[in-house]
């Protein structure tokens, strides 16, 4: 193995990207040419797109592509969880049938895990999978399905056996969101989005070389697309930001951000909008009053105190060391914050908070963070589900005693589902 | 660095906490907590020759080893967890820091190689008897007498006051008023005209002391009546400095609590596998790393000399101050009976926790401090 150092990939990086970057590409074109030459996925093997770097070298051809404008492969949405999966877990073909259609961006791909039955607990799916002649057919519904009604392709997780116990009865599948039994319906929120799907599942079919893994593995297959998404958070956001250059590369890529970002608009929102606090204290006048410079000053000490125990857990993620419990905490300490701030932002608008849309404060900002706030301690895992994880992995507390899990799954009382 | 100790740094951290380990087992708490004093001089002594503690962030000029508030939080983290009875805090945070904050260069030539030596145990004398952490309610007065000057009036709550070899001492010029005249001045601990009385602490690991002045000799300090900057300053060092220590209260009471939901068995199970003490254990978690990272950022906000640093100071003692205290309520809750009596050791960090919220000013205190410096 030829050994790789910073300068070297530096300088390869940036000798390949001045010969062949050019903003007039169009997207998929110059994508393509990014799979071919393997600098779109370093680190990725050499046979799949990639030049096999090591991962601490990514962030320099990142930088080199940063540095003279070039823009990456399609790095957004569930495409990178379906990337992640299918180098892991995945077949030849799947590689062969996959991966460069996600890294050009020209597919679009869903996660179909949670269903109506199951939330917190993934691995109790009951939509099923069986074979008919020489085919998979799914049956059963999916919930909270972000991008299911433009996907092409969905990462499907199915019962197969429902005489195994609960997790070794499940396999994971790539199904084609183009058929006659895949239905996509919007689902509304209470805060009058509507950024996720329900997918009806009626006599779907898979073709069987589209099971991933073995029959039976689907749980492990599933934590892996699971792990990755985790991951993934931080990069969609630095992604988001897109440029302002000309080109027809820039445009194209414009078009997709905006495409691929519609459903997360309100996010900053369900975050609660530290950041429009004190402007808004100033705005209503109740900065001078001393119950409410209480509220704000501990929301302010623990979003500042939040934010630095992330640069903590990164600091120790990019020296190579070990990353202490502050790397598991993230998440729970947002729910805490988006909460005190809604509360404030509650406390200083009034009977204003009354209000909803352009009538109320901001133009409906405000409206749409106090209805909004309550997603942020159940989206990605609730807070008891993470206060679970910090408990038994963190802190390795013993685990509940087990009912679900050491009998046959159809043995297991579930909910029932129409 | 802000975000992560390095290698010397996280070194010294476990050869520190190796060391009280060994110096201060719980047990010898308890028996330097049930002494008038808390403290004594060959261990005291000791811990400045086997590894030079109090001389930590004292210039080398003046005798130290000139290292930086990165390095006295990790001193104060690592007393704190281990209780230990020693007038550190006083001697090493607030002593040291407003001799070097107000003393002329003679100053501290002539007071800090003593302190870095371990000959002269130390501390500040600022509040009276109404309470007020601050110097605007300073009533204690400095009159010109000789080469010095004579002070007249009281102080309380002094930490190690009533054992310290070397006080200073918060003082106004006559006819002064607010910030203008307010001065720092050392009077010898043996002092004539100073009577001190041991006071009754709640926590008895840390001793408090009422201070008579009947025109005791002192000596001033830098410029007559241009102390209030430098006591600014030292009560800034002195939040981040406990900020620090609590950090350390905090986590002790987490891991042993954690421990003895692990080890308790009832209804047939360790109570650590009931979804009720694992959430309690995952928001103690959030809580003191929360106050860790506050106090880690403000210590290196000090040494940065960051423009910030008043407000990063109070907020990382209100932060301090919360989640120690609710460490500690949940810790004793987690011991259940046993934990509410005098032979377990958690409220021997509970009462830490509980003087430690309140030494220096209050969660509600250093949040309106922050806010006047980032929302006036």
């Amino acid at each position: 193995m030829s050994e790789h150092t910073e300068e070297s990939v530096r300088a390869e990086a940036r000798a390949w990207l001045e010969a062949n970057w050019s903003p007039d590409l169009g997207l998929v074109e110059w994508r393509n040419k990014l799979a071919d030459s393997g600098w779109g996925v370093p680190s990725w093997p050499k046979e799949w797109y990639g030049r096999e770097l090591p991962a601490a070298l990514a962030p320099v051809v990142e930088e080199e592509f940063q540095r003279i404008g070039a823009i990456g492969v399609a790095k957004a949405g569930i495409r990178t969880l379906a990337a992640a999966t299918i180098l892991a877990h995945g077949t030849d073909l799947h590689k062969e049938k996959f991966l460069r259609r996600i890294l050009t961006g020209e597919d679009t791909w869903c996660q179909l895990f949670s269903e109506p039955g199951s939330g917190s607990d993934v691995a109790g799916a009951v939509t099923r999978a069986e074979m008919r002649g020489n085919k998979w057919v799914v049956n059963g519904q999916k919930v909270w399905t972000t991008s299911a009604h433009h996907a092409h392709w969905g990462l499907l997780l199915a019962r197969t056996d429902w005489d195994l116990t609960k997790h070794k009865g499940l396999s994971y599948f790539i199904i084609d969101m183009h058929q006659p039994g895949v239905k996509v319906q919007p689902l509304k929120q209470m805060n009058g989005h509507a950024s996720f799907n329900q997918v009806f599942l009626t006599d779907a079919e898979v073709q069987p070389e589209f099971l991933v893994a073995n029959v039976g593995d689907g749980w492990a297959v599933t934590t892996t697309t699971l792990m990755h998404e985790r991951r993934g958070a931080d990069g969609l956001r630095s992604w988001a930001m897109g440029s302002d250059r000309k080109g027809r590369a820039y445009d194209e890529e414009r078009a997709e951000i905006a495409t691929t970002m519609e459903p997360y608009k309100w996010y900053p929102q369900r975050a609660g909008r530290v950041d429009l606090i004190l402007q808004r204290a100033k705005e209503t006048n109740r900065l001078s009053d001393p119950v409410v410079r209480q509220e704000i000053a501990k929301l302010l000490v623990m979003s500042k105190a939040a934010e630095w125990t992330a640069r903590r857990a990164r600091a120790a993620q990019e020296q190579g060391r070990p990353q202490g419990p502050e790397g598991s905490l993230g998440k729970l300490v947002s729910s805490h914050v988006a909460r005190a701030a809604a509360r404030i932002h509650t406390q200083l608008s009034g009977a204003d908070a009354l209000l909803s849309g352009s009538d109320s404060p901001m133009g409906g900002t405000i409206a749409e963070i106090l209805v909004s706030v309550p997603a942020t301690s159940i989206a990605g895992g609730t807070d008891e589900i993470q206060r679970n994880i910090i408990a038994e992995r963190v802190l390795k507390m013993p685990k509940e005693p087990s009912v679900d899990t050491d009998k046959p799954f159809r043995d297991v009382p579930r909910n029932t589902v129409s | 660095m802000k975000f992560s100790f390095s290698s010397e740094q996280e070194e010294f951290r476990s050869n520190l906490r190796r060391f009280l380990g060994e110096r201060a087992p719980v047990k010898e708490v308890r028996r330097l907590m049930a002494t008038e004093a808390a403290w004594e001089r060959a261990a005291w002594r000791k811990l400045n020759t086997e590894l030079g503690l109090t001389a930590v962030r004292i210039p080398e000029a003046y005798g130290g080893q000139g290292f930086g508030f990165g390095e006295l939080g990790i001193v104060l983290e690592e007393m704190g967890r281990s209780l230990l009875c020693a007038p550190y805090f006083s001697t090493a945070v607030l002593a040291t820091g407003a001799i070097l904050n107000a003393g002329s260069e003679a100053d501290k030539q002539a007071l800090l190689p003593g302190i870095a030596a371990g000959d002269t145990v130390a501390t500040l004398a600022w509040v009276e008897d109404d309470g007020r952490w601050d110097a605007a309610g300073t009533t204690l007065t400095a009159t010109p007498r000789g080469d010095g000057y004579r002070l007249d009036g009281h102080k309380n709550f002094v930490l190690d006051g009533h054992t310290s070899d070397l006080i200073v001492v918060l003082a106004r010029l006559p006819d002064s008023s607010g910030e203008a005249g307010l001065s720092l001045l050392v009077v010898a601990g043996e002092a004539n005209g100073l009577t001190r009385r041991p006071l009754k602490a709640m926590d008895e690991t840390r001793k408090l002391a009422r201070l008579e002045f009947d025109g005791v000799d002192a000596k001033m300090l830098g410029e007559p009546g241009s102390a209030a900057g430098a006591f600014a300053r030292t009560m800034t060092e002195a939040a981040v400095g406990l900020a620090n220590e609590m950090a350390g209260v905090a986590e002790r009471l987490r891991e042993d609590s954690l421990a003895y939901a692990k080890m308790r068995m009832q209804f047939g199970r360790a109570i650590a596998s009931f979804q009720s003490m694992k959430h309690k254990a995952a928001d103690m978690l959030v809580d003191v790393e929360l106050a860790k990272s506050a106090a880690y950022y403000a210590a290196a906000a000090l040494d940065d000399g960051d423009d910030d640093v008043e407000a990063i100071a109070s907020l990382a003692k209100s932060a301090a101050s919360e989640a120690c205290l609710q460490t500690a309520i949940h810790a004793i809750q987690i011991h259940g009976g046993i934990g509410f009596t005098w032979d377990n050791d958690t409220h021997l960090w509970f009462k830490r926790a509980k003087s430690s919220e309140v030494l220096l000013g209050d969660a509600h205190h250093h949040r309106e401090f922050m806010m006047q410096r980032w929302a006036a």
